[in-house]
């Protein structure tokens, strides 16, 4: 290999030092306008030079020339892919977060603990085919007592406390709070001609009774009611024993015992097996030591009012249950003041 | 009621342990509460029988007796101060280390022996207190003659009381006796009924009294007899025991055999002293309106005509099946008594206790409906005690004055029915021992139906379900598996509202807002601080006759004072914005009907914005933050709306805008006025939003309005406009969006307005942000150019914008 032009070796030692300099994005774009610039790049204006070299040197120049740009143009490229690396790197090593520090604020809105409740529960009703209906939270005294068999005269009344409107209609007062969704079973069945009828009703009701730990007078219930040929005692069970398994989890078990409501005939309350003790514990608070804890009412309609639907009570039968819904998320999360439902404290809210 | 487990093994053979017996009587018969075990603490060598020898005076204490006791175990000495301690006497007694209460303090203490005034005592003589019996501590405890000296009191006077709530329907469980036929029929164990046996050896009855009932509609059987020549004096200690179990005061032989025998069996039973029943005439009648009687309890009763009264020849001598009269009662200078087992209709007891207020053990059973062949059983029972107990002489026969008389009533149950209702088969067998073991007579009658006599005590019991309820809680549930429902599915009912609802509650959740369910029973100030006086007039809320406190009186017609009073609790806890909602009703009154329950949307927000470190920031949350949710929720619905200002009670003029889709309010967004805001103590500016689910639905498209995106680009263009101060800028975007030009659409936002310098007074600067675009080719420069200027035109001519540096 020929020598080579000094002006060549001295421009490549030149560009690789200065190269060798620049340590960000912005020296190497110094660099590369320095040598590579279209106008007056050094590496450009030593190409175009080539014209200046006697006719006998050109190849010998050109050739050298060319491999210094080609060289320079490589040098560039690596320097930077070094530069860009070491900055990813300095990205995961000194730029590095502190992730423990707390997230930008959401605003982040939340449902009630008793709807998102009261929705899982609808939920699982409505997979086994029960749709939702409603019903008026003011009734009348017909609706919420004498329909559902609970006339004004008898001792059954005593269960139910209730806060009556002030208003008379033909000197009569005979509007109140309904005290339970039972009115709706009535409601549904005189607006469907023929059976079936598979219905769940959530809604307020209200007692006239002290408020405790247990006990609140503005209380939400889910009636459920099935009115068809063949709708058995058995079917009950199979309802809340889907009902009780996406609630309270998979291995619960169910028991009925008697119990009595003018309305139902037999009639049931259902327990489920104690998920907090499971039944070891003499002290548990929940099932009192017992290894049950009782859910809701329940039982088979009374076929007087199958006949007041104008459904015939020897061939329709129907099952129907009614259940507290703060009940069952007092349940459901450990909550020990039912209070804390209605006392709408965020502190409290902002949890569920 | 109170169920004593030794009372209750007088009937049946008890041999399973409490906690099964109580968990077979929760599964098939009463909701069994608790139970408590009487002489739990009672060590057996510690607390025994003893007998009092003698009685002596203390040498150094006149109130303190020196008694010698034989407890099984030779003589000791003991002080006592029981006033009532005599020889002869057997009493409860207490050795050292004995685990007992304090006498006075009642608190559990361990007996510690020590000389008592100068006197050793080898032990205590003991109260009912000190046992844990009752709050007695006047005197010592004195037990039955027949208690064997030495024997552990536990077994003589250990017991285990169940408090057990029946059934409104079954009056049979509020006796002793009623619990042991379920009780035999759950165990498969004979019942022993209660000695009716006595012998008549007094006059004929009809010679002593005679009945007559007026009112055969509410006194369906009367049955009356007399023990002459009884000595009142107190009842047997057992009685006495069991009464007090039971929840009831003894008071002399007399009284205390009736309310044991109601006790016993459920009927109740009422005893005059015969020598003061006027004319020895009995009439049951209703009562003349305004009549009176001072009754047992000593308070004087007025009633009216649907009363029942018991009355003599002289007037009324007791309310029917409720309380007696002081007029006839048994007392100490008794002779002769005239007992009374009736039969009364429930629901009328029912009623004349409710309208008197005065609940009684004996209306308490009347009201839940009796069977009226109990009224002869409770009288038998009844005269055998007092044979055995008072030292009377019981009348021949009976008055039986028994108008109900109705044949027992045949109930067929069909096989199938059990299935049918049940959903298993129970087996013929099972059938009948069941019925048979609860007092029914029942009857195969094949191929497939029974037929069946409910027991005199079941009255509750009317229609074949009412027998497949007895055959399934005794058979038992757990037999019943769970199934799957059949059939076909109910044809679906739409609900469009209710699924908005829901939808909107969703969206308020994602737009950052907590819910709240607040009580919807409130007090009128608080309504009227947010509804005018003239809204308050016309649509006065409905208030409740009984409500559960002062504040929830009124039912609300507006959420507004609800949410906001919920808002201004919280504020003290939060320290930047708060952002909550409520879904729920307003009850607006309707003539003559039910209200109208009004689903409506209430939010409110306000406070400091958060800062990146979730600190209050220097900005607050404006009235722009409740426009946002309220944009962002109807553009999620697909309700196109417009807003427009508004004024309204309790919102800030100038700061409250209506939401519109065409002409049609649909709600609200407001600063709440700051006076109202005060009036909940509220100091900072807050927000309100309120939508009406109601009109909101009828808006609801059918399905979302949809556009396939564009294949040609949008060409974005920025126009800043000076136009008058007062033009509102929806009217600006209107005219905008309504611009039509060669089929090309034009959207536009406002992103800046600007009053100030460089603009002349009067007048604002707005900034908009247009996007055109066409469906069928890409626009040019010239295309947006020419139509921008024909739309500058347009808005010259209508509200007299003009560009910018124009
Ligand atoms: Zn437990």
């Amino acid at each position: 290999m020929p020598d080579v032009d000094p002006r060549i070796e001295g421009l490549r030692t030149e560009a690789l030092a200065a190269l060798a300099s620049a340590s960000d994005e912005a020296g190497l774009e110094q660099w590369r306008i320095t040598f590579f610039g279209r106008q007056d790049g050094r590496v450009s204006a030593l190409l175009r030079s080539i014209r200046d070299v006697p006719a006998d040197q050109r190849a010998a120049f050109g050739a050298a020339a060319n491999a210094v740009k080609v060289e320079l143009e490589g040098a560039l490229e690596a320097r930077q892919e070094g530069l860009k690396s070491a900055a990813l790197k300095a990205l995961t090593t000194e730029a590095a977060l502190d992730v423990t520090l707390p997230g930008r604020p959401q605003p982040l809105g939340r449902l009630h603990p008793v709807t998102q409740t009261m929705r899982d529960c609808l939920t699982a009703f409505q997979e086994m085919g029960f749709r939702v209906a409603e019903g008026p939270e003011v009734e009348w005294a017909r609706y919420n007592f004498d329909a559902a068999r609970i006339p004004e005269d008898h001792p059954a009344r005593d269960m139910w406390d209730t806060i009556w409107v002030n208003t008379l209609i033909d000197g009569e007062r005979n509007m109140l709070l309904r005290t339970h969704t039972t009115p709706n079973q009535v409601r549904v069945m005189e607006r469907t001609p023929e059976p079936p009828v598979r219905v769940v009703v959530p809604g307020k009701c209200y007692r006239q009774e002290a408020t405790d730990a247990t006990h609140e007078w503005m209380l939400t219930q889910i009636e459920g009611l099935a009115v068809d040929e063949g709708v058995r005692m058995t079917d009950l069970k199979g309802v809340l024993y889907g009902w009780a398994r996406k609630m309270f989890g998979a291995d619960r078990k169910i028991i009925f015992h008697h119990s009595y409501f003018p309305f139902v005939e037999p009639g049931v309350e259902m327990a489920i097996d104690c998920f907090i003790c499971r039944g070891s514990g003499s002290a548990c608070h929940t099932c009192h030591g017992t290894g049950w804890i009782e859910i809701l009412g329940a039982g088979m309609v009374h076929p007087e009012i199958i006949e007041n639907a104008g459904y015939d009570s020897s061939k329709v039968t129907g099952f129907a249950f009614g259940l507290g819904v703060e009940r069952v998320a007092l349940l459901r999360w450990g909550i020990e003041d039912i209070r804390n439902f209605y006392a709408n404290d965020l502190r409290f809210l902002s949890q569920f | 009621m109170k169920l004593s487990l030794n009372w209750l093994r007088e009937f049946v053979d008890v041999d399973m342990p409490v906690p099964e017996l109580a968990r077979l009587l929760i599964d098939a018969t009463a909701e069994v509460e608790s139970w408590e075990t009487i002489g739990a603490n009672w060590e057996p060598d510690k607390i025994r029988v003893a007998r009092v020898l003698s009685v002596e005076p203390h040498p150094n204490a006149d109130r303190l007796r020196l008694v010698t006791v034989d407890a099984g175990s030779g003589t000791q000495q003991v002080v006592c101060g029981a006033p009532n301690v005599a020889a002869g006497q057997n009493v409860a007694f207490a050795s050292e280390g004995a685990r007992l209460r304090d006498g006075h303090t009642g608190e559990a203490t361990v007996l510690k022996l020590r000389p008592i005034r100068g006197v050793e005592s080898a032990g205590m003589v003991l109260s009912e207190k000190e046992l844990g019996l009752s709050e007695e501590h006047e005197g010592i405890l004195v037990l039955p003659d027949d208690a064997v000296v030495g024997r552990p009191l536990v077994e003589v006077l250990g017991d285990v009381v169940f408090d057990i709530s029946t059934w409104a329907n079954r009056a049979d469980l509020l006796g002793v006796l009623g619990f042991g036929r379920e009780t035999a029929a759950l165990t498969g164990k004979a019942l022993r009924e209660p000695d009716r046996t006595y012998s008549e050896s007094g006059r004929n009855v009809e010679e002593l009294v005679s009945v007559t009932i007026d009112a055969p509609d509410l006194c369906r059987r009367f049955t009356a007899s007399v023990i002459e020549g009884v000595t009142i004096g107190p009842s047997p200690q057992w009685m006495q025991e069991r009464l007090k179990k039971a929840g009831m005061r003894p008071i002399n032989n007399v009284v205390d055999i009736t309310n044991y025998v109601m006790l016993e069996t459920g009927q109740p039973l009422h005893a005059f002293d015969h020598d003061l029943v006027r004319g020895k005439q009995i009439v049951a009648r209703r009562a003349i309106p305004g009549e009176k009687l001072v009754t047992l309890d000593g308070i004087e009763r007025e009633f009216d005509g649907e009363m029942l009264l018991i009355c003599d020849g002289g007037g009324p001598v007791g309310i029917a099946g409720i309380m007696g009269g002081g007029n006839s009662e048994v007392s100490e200078s008794t002779n002769n008594v005239l007992l009374e087992v009736a039969n009364f209709r429930a629901g009328s007891i029912r009623r004349t206790s409710t309208h008197l207020k005065l609940r009684t053990e004996a209306s308490l059973r009347f009201e839940k409906g009796i069977g009226p062949e109990m009224a002869e059983y409770a009288q038998r029972r009844a005269l055998h005690l007092f044979e055995q107990l008072t030292g009377g002489k019981v009348a021949k026969g009976l008055v039986d004055v028994y108008p109900g008389k109705q044949p027992r009533p045949t109930i067929v149950v069909e096989d199938e029915r059990i299935a049918r209702v049940l959903g298993i088969q129970v087996p013929v067998e099972d059938v009948r021992r069941i019925l048979t073991d609860l007092g029914f007579v029942c009857h195969f009658v094949p191929p497939g139906n029974y037929s069946v006599q409910p027991p005199d005590w079941r009255p509750d019991v009317e229609i074949a379900d009412d027998v497949i309820e007895d055959i399934g809680r005794i058979y038992g549930y757990d037999k019943l598996p769970a199934t799957m429902l059949r059939g076909m599915l109910p044809v679906p009912e739409p609900n469009p509202l209710m699924d908005l609802r829901e939808n909107v509650r969703d969206l308020a959740v994602a737009a950052g807002f907590q819910e709240v369910i607040t009580y919807t029973l409130t007090e009128k100030a608080k309504l009227e601080r947010v509804v005018s006086p003239a809204d308050a007039a016309r649509m006065s809320p409905l208030d409740v006759v009984n409500p559960v406190a002062a504040q929830h009186t009124y039912l609300r017609t507006t959420l507004r004072s609800s949410v906001l009073d919920t808002y201004a609790a919280n504020r003290r806890h939060a320290e930047t914005g708060l952002r909550l909602f409520e879904i729920g009703l307003e009850y607006l009154p309707t003539e003559a009907d039910l209200p109208h329950e009004r689903p409506v949307l209430c939010a409110i927000l306000g406070g400091p914005r958060e800062t990146r470190w979730g600190r209050p920031g220097p900005e607050r949350l404006d009235f722009f933050d409740a426009k946002g949710a309220v944009e962002a929720i109807f553009d999620h619905l697909g309700i196109r709306v417009t807003f427009a200002p508004r004024a309204e009670f309790g919102l800030l003029e100038g700061h409250t805008a209506e939401v519109l889709a065409g002409k049609e309010p649909l709600g609200l967004v407001a600063q709440v006025h700051p006076e109202t805001a005060a009036a909940f103590d509220i100091d900072e500016p807050v927000f309100l939003v309120e939508l009406w689910l109601e009109d909101m639905v009828r808006h609801l498209p059918e399905r979302p309005e949809y556009l396939a995106p564009s294949k040609f680009p949008e060409v974005r263009q920025d126009l800043a406009l000076v136009l008058d101060g007062a033009t509102p800028a929806g009217r600006v975007l209107e005219i905008v969006r309504s611009h039509r030009s060669g089929g090309v659409r034009i959207r536009a936002d406002v992103f800046d307005e600007y009053r100030g310098p460089g603009v002349p007074d009067g007048k604002k600067s707005l900034a908009l942000r247009l996007r055109f675009q066409a469906e069928d080719r890409t626009l040019t420069d010239n295309d947006v150019a020419k139509i921008q200027q024909g739309l500058v035109v347009r808005l010259g001519k209508e509200i007299g914008a003009v560009l910018r540096g124009g």
